[in-house]
C-alpha cells in the first residue's frame, strides 16, 4: 500500500487557468505583536485538479493564507489589510457577505486539523451534512438523505445509515475526518482547503485519508489546497509545493524541484531536517540489562457500581503481559499508535501508575514490590521526559524551582542543588540566566530543553522519554534530537524512547519493540527491523510512513 | 439494551443508591439537632413562666427525652420505617401532616422561581453574548451585577414598599387572601398574584447568576473548532447562534443550576420571612425556635428527599440534552 504514486514528474494541468489565485495577500496582526504581518505580499495560484501543498512550520501563515480564503479570519484581532484573492473571476475580498456564505461550503469547503473538535458533539452526523445541502440547494429532503448517504459511502465508511444517525463520539478519529470530507465535498466545490486534515491522525489511517482525497480529488476535478508540515505527506501527495517562512513565500514550484532541487536555504534546512527512514549505525550493544520488564500487566476498568447495577464493567488491556529489555546505555524504542498501550508502559516504568501483574526489575531489584517508602531511593534512578512542554510545567513556578524540587526534597541541601541545576541548564543548550524565569516565557523547544533538565537534574541511570520531539516543529525537533542523542552519549545514559514517528525511532533508537493493543508484537536492532520486519502490522505501519519514496530516493542520491 | 431499558434500569439504580443516603442524613441530622442547647420542654416552661423542676421532668418523661440519645434514635427510626414522623408538641399537630401541608407553597415558589431565573437568564445570557461589548451587552451586564450583589431581604422590603404600599399593585404577604373565600380559578389568579413578588424577589439573584454563567458559556463555545467548521459550511450566523452553539452553552448552566436548586431551600427561608409565604422555610424557622425537633427533623427529611429527586431528574435531563453523557 505505497500511496506515493509516481508523483515526482506529474505536473497537472498548470495550463488551465487557475481556478484560484492570491495575488499579493497582506493580513495583518494585531498591534504589538512579533511581526506587524501574518501573512506578507503572498501570491500563489491554484489550478483546477491541482494538489497545491502549502507547507511551513507553525506561524508561517500557511493557515491564515486560507482562512482569508474562506473569510474566516480570527477577527477582530487579525484582520485583511490589502491585496486580491480571486475565486473563478470574482475577488473574494470585495463581495458581500451573503455571496461569501454561498461561496463557503458550495464552491470553496474546508476541512480542519482535529477531527475531535471539528464537529458538533450534540448533532448527529447526518444532521451536521444535511445542513450543508440545506443551506446551498433546496431539495426535498428524501434527495438530500440519499445525497448523505451516498456521500458516506463515497468516503467508504461502513454502514452509512447507521453514521447517519451517530454522534460524533461514537466514531474514531479516522471515522471523523472521512465524515468531515465528505460534508466538505457535499456541493462538488471547486477547490477544497485541507488544514493539516492528517496531522492528528494515526499513522495507517493518515495513509488511508490521503490516498482518500487524492481519489476524490480525481474523480470530481477538486482544486485542492493542502497546508502540512509534514514533507512526507507532501511528497506522497502534492503536484506542486510552496514553502512559507514568516507570512512570506520563500520557494513555490513542483513537487520535485522543491524536494529534491530546493534552491532556499529556508527549504534545504527544512528537507534536511526530515529524519530520515536509513537507521542510524547501531552501537554495540553488549547484552547487560539494567531494566528488565517481565510479564507486565496493566488493566483499566471502568463501570460497574453498587449491587452490580451499574454500566457493564469496561476492561482495557493497556498492557498485556508485556517484556522488554532495556540493556546499559542503550535507546530501547517503543513504536505504536494511539491506544497500544506504549504511553501506559512508560508510566509503569516510572511507576507514576501502579501495575496489575509482573515484574519491573532494575539492576535486580522488582520495583512493583517496593512500597511508597522503599521505592522512594530508586525514583531518582528513573526519570522521565513528557509529551507537551506547555502542560507538563508548573506556570507558576521558576525554572530554578522546577528543577531543584526532586533533588531538595531527596535531600540534596539547597545550594548544591541550585548550582547543579544552573550547570544542567547549560548542558541542555539554555543560559544559566533562566534559572529566575518562568516557563512561559521560553518557546515549545526550550520548555522541553527545561524539562530534559529537570529530569537530569536527579542524575538518572534510565531515561523514559514519552514523545519527547512530536510537539515541536520539524527543525526544533531535529536540534532536541541531537541534544537528546549528545546528552545520551556523554552521560552514558540508557533510555526508553517512546514515539509513534517510525522515522525519529529509526535515527534515536538502538532497539525497536513494537506495540499494538497492550502486546508487544515484534521487537530487535533497528535495522533488522526496517529491513525485514517479520510482523504484518510491522510491515503496515513501515508501509504507511509518509513520504517513504522520497526518502529512499534522497539516500540514494 | 435499548435506550428506554437503559433508562428505567439507570433510574432504579439510583432509587436503590438513595436509601443509605436518606438514612445517613437522618442520623447525622438527629445528632446534629441534639448538639443544640435545650430542649422542647425548656421552651414550653419558659413560656409558662412558672414551671417546677417536678412539671419539667414529668414533661420530658412524656415526651420521650429523659431516654438515652441511642434509644430515642432508634425510637425514631422505628417510628420513620412506619411513615410516622412523630407528632409537634408545639403545633399539637403530626409532623408528616404539617409538612406536607406547607410542601406545596414552597414547591410553588421553588418552581416558579427556578423557571423565571433558568429562563431569563439564559435569554439574557445569549442577547449579552450575541451583542458582545455592544450597550445591551453593558446594560445587562451591569443589572446582573448589581441584582448579585443587593441582599435578598433588601430586595423584599423595597418591592413591598414601592409595589405593595406606594403604587398598591401586590399584596404585602401571604398566599392568599383567605377572607375572600375564591374557588377555581379565582383562586389560581387570587395565588399567582400573591406568587409575583417572592418569586421576583428570590429569583434576582439567580437570574444575575445564570445570566453571567450563560454569557461566559456562549463565549467560550463561540470559539470552539465546531463553530468555525459551522461558519466554513456557509451557515448563517443566526443558524449557528441558535443551533450550533446554544445547545452547547446550556450544557453547563443546566448543570449549574440543579447543584442550586437544593440551596434554593436555604434561600427561600428569608423570602418565606418577609412576604409571609406559608412555606417550609418559614416553618423551619419556627420550630427552630422552639425547639421543636420532631417538625425541624421531618422538614430536613423532606428537604432532603427533595433535592434526591431533583438531583435525579437533572440528570436524565442532561443525559437527554447531551448524547457524550449515557446514563447506566
Amino acid at each position: 500500500m505505497n500511496t506515493s504514486s509516481k508523483n515526482t514528474d506529474s505536473v497537472v494541468a498548470t495550463a488551465d487557468s487557475p481556478v484560484l489565485r492570491i495575488e499579493n495577500l497582506y493580513v495583518q496582526l494585531p498591534l504589538g505583536s512579533e511581526r506587524r504581518y501574518a501573512v506578507e505580499g503572498v501570491s500563489y495560484d491554484l489550478a483546477p485538479k491541482e494538489i497545491l501543498c502549502v507547507v511551513g512550520e507553525s506561524g508561517s501563515g500557511k493557515s491564515l493564507t486560507a482562512r482569508a480564503v474562506m473569510g474566516l479570519l480570527p477577527a477582530p484581532h487579525v484582520q485583511y489589510e490589502k491585496g486580491q484573492i480571486v475565486f473563478q473571476g470574482e475577488d473574494l475580498t470585495k463581495v458581500s457577505e451573503a455571496r461569501m456564505r454561498q461561496v463557503r461550503g458550495g464552491e470553496i469547503s474546508m476541512i480542519f486539523q482535529e477531527p475531535m473538535t471539528a464537529l458538533n458533539p450534540v448533532m448527529r452526523i447526518g444532521e451536521q451534512i444535511d445542513e450543508v445541502i440545506r443551506f446551498h440547494a433546496s431539495q426535498p429532503r428524501k434527495l438530500r438523505r440519499q445525497l448523505a448517504l451516498q456521500l458516506l459511502e463515497d468516503v467508504q465508511l461502513p454502514d452509512p445509515s447507521r453514521i447517519m444517525s451517530a454522534y460524533p463520539h461514537e466514531l474514531s478519529g479516522g471515522q471523523r475526518q472521512r465524515a468531515m470530507i465528505a460534508m466538505a465535498l457535499a456541493l462538488e466545490p471547486k477547490v477544497l482547503i485541507a488544514d493539516e486534515p492528517t496531522t492528528a491522525l494515526d499513522v495507517t489511517t493518515q495513509a488511508q485519508i490521503l490516498r482518500l482525497i487524492k481519489e476524490l480529488q480525481a474523480k470530481h476535478d477538486t482544486g485542492v489546497l493542502f497546508i502540512t508540515h509534514d514533507f512526507g505527506v507532501v511528497a506522497d501527495i502534492a503536484d506542486r509545493v510552496a514553502v512559507m517562512q514568516h507570512g512570506k513565500i520563500v520557494e513555490i514550484g513542483s513537487v520535485d524541484k522543491v524536494l529534491n532541487h530546493p534552491e532556499h536555504p529556508y527549504t534545504q534546512a527544512l528537507t534536511d531536517a526530515v529524519p530520515s527512514l536509513i537507521p542510524r549505525m547501531a552501537k554495540e550493544v553488549v547484552s547487560a540489562p539494567i531494566l528488565e520488564v517481565r510479564n507486565l500487566v496493566k488493566t483499566y476498568r471502568s463501570g460497574g457500581g453498587w449491587f452490580g447495577l451499574g454500566k457493564p464493567v469496561k476492561e482495557v488491556n493497556a498492557c498485556d503481559s508485556v517484556n522488554v529489555v532495556l540493556n546499559d546505555a542503550e535507546t530501547l524504542g517503543i513504536v505504536g499508535e494511539s491506544g497500544s498501550g506504549k504511553s501506559t508502559l512508560a508510566r509503569c516504568i516510572v511507576r507514576l501508575l501502579s501495575t496489575d501483574a509482573g515484574e519491573i526489575i532494575y539492576r535486580g531489584q522488582d520495583l512493583c514490590a517496593l512500597d511508597r517508602s522503599s521505592m522512594r531511593p530508586y525514583r531518582s534512578k528513573i526519570q522521565m521526559v513528557f509529551q507537551d512542554p506547555y502542560a507538563s510545567l508548573n506556570p507558576r513556578a521558576t525554572v530554578g524551582r522546577i528543577i531543584t524540587e526532586g533533588p531538595v526534597i531527596l535531600g540534596e541541601s539547597k545550594s548544591e542543588a541550585q548550582s547543579r541545576a544552573r550547570e544542567m541548564l547549560e548542558l541542555v543548550g539554555l543560559d544559566a540566566r533562566a534559572f529566575e524565569r518562568y516557563p512561559h516565557e521560553f518557546s515549545g523547544g526550550q520548555r522541553q530543553r527545561i524539562g530534559l533538565a529537570r529530569a537530569l537534574a536527579l542524575q538518572p541511570e534510565v531515561l523514559v522519554a514519552d514523545e519527547p520531539v512530536s510537539a515541536l516543529d520539524v527543525s526544533i525537533q531535529a536540534q532536541v534530537l541531537d541534544l537528546l542523542a549528545d546528552i545520551r552519549d556523554r552521560l552514558q545514559l540508557s533510555m526508553v524512547f517512546i514515539t509513534h514517528d517510525l522515522r525519529v525511532a529509526a535515527q534515536v533508537c538502538d532497539r525497536i519493540a513494537v506495540m499494538r493493543l497492550g502486546q508487544v508484537v515484534e521487537q530487535g536492532p533497528t535495522a533488522q527491523l526496517f529491513d525485514n520486519a517479520q510482523h504484518p502490522y510491522t510491515q503496515e505501519l513501515l508501509d504507511a510512513v509518509p513520504g517513504r519514496e522520497w526518502s529512499r530516493l534522497r539516500a540514494l542520491s | 439494551m435499548s435506550q428506554a431499558g437503559k433508562r428505567s434500569r439507570y433510574v432504579l439504580k439510583r432509587l436503590l443508591h438513595a436509601i443509605p443516603v436518606v438514612l445517613a442524613i437522618i442520623v447525622v441530622n438527629f445528632f446534629l439537632l441534639q448538639l443544640a442547647e435545650g430542649d422542647a420542654v425548656d421552651v414550653l416552661a419558659g413560656e409558662a413562666g412558672s414551671a417546677t423542676p417536678e412539671y419539667m421532668a414529668q414533661l420530658r418523661e412524656k415526651f420521650g427525652l429523659d431516654q438515652p440519645l441511642p434509644v430515642q434514635l432508634g425510637v425514631y427510626m422505628k417510628n420513620m420505617l412506619s411513615f410516622d414522623l412523630g407528632y409537634s408538641f408545639r403545633h399539637d399537630m403530626p409532623v408528616s401532616q404539617l409538612v406536607l401541608d406547607r410542601l406545596v407553597p414552597t414547591l410553588l415558589l421553588m418552581v416558579s422561581t427556578i423557571t423565571l431565573a433558568v429562563g431569563f437568564g439564559i435569554i439574557l445570557g445569549l442577547v449579552a453574548a450575541s451583542n458582545l461589548n455592544t450597550w445591551k451587552d453593558n446594560v445587562i451586564s451591569i443589572f446582573a451585577l448589581i441584582s448579585y450583589a443587593t441582599p435578598l431581604f433588601w430586595v423584599g422590603l423595597m418591592m413591598i414598599v414601592v409595589f405593595s404600599l406606594k403604587l398598591r399593585w401586590f399584596p404585602t404577604s401571604g398566599m392568599e387572601n383567605v377572607a375572600m373565600f375564591y374557588e377555581g380559578w379565582d383562586r389560581v389568579k387570587d395565588i399567582a398574584h400573591h406568587l409575583v413578588m417572592p418569586t421576583l424577589t428570590l429569583s434576582l439573584f439567580y437570574l444575575a447568576l445564570y445570566t453571567r454563567f450563560m454569557r461566559a458559556s456562549m463565549l467560550e463555545q463561540a470559539s470552539m473548532d465546531y463553530v468555525t467548521t459551522a461558519r466554513a459550511k456557509g451557515l448563517t450566523e443566526r443558524r449557528i447562534v441558535f443551533v450550533h452553539i446554544l445547545r452547547n452553552a446550556l450544557l453547563p448552566v443546566v448543570t449549574m443550576a440543579g447543584v442550586q436548586v437544593g440551596s434554593l431551600i436555604g434561600g427561600s427561608v428569608i423570602v418565606e420571612s418577609v412576604f409571609a409565604w406559608p412555606g417550609l422555610g418559614m416553618l423551619a424557622f419556627e420550630a427552630l425556635f422552639s425547639r421543636d425537633l420532631n417538625l425541624l427533623l421531618g422538614i430536613f427529611l423532606l428537604s432532603a428527599l427533595l433535592v434526591v429527586a431533583i438531583n435525579l431528574v437533572v440528570d436524565l435531563l442532561y443525559s437527554f440534552l447531551d448524547p457524550r453523557i449515557e446514563v447506566g
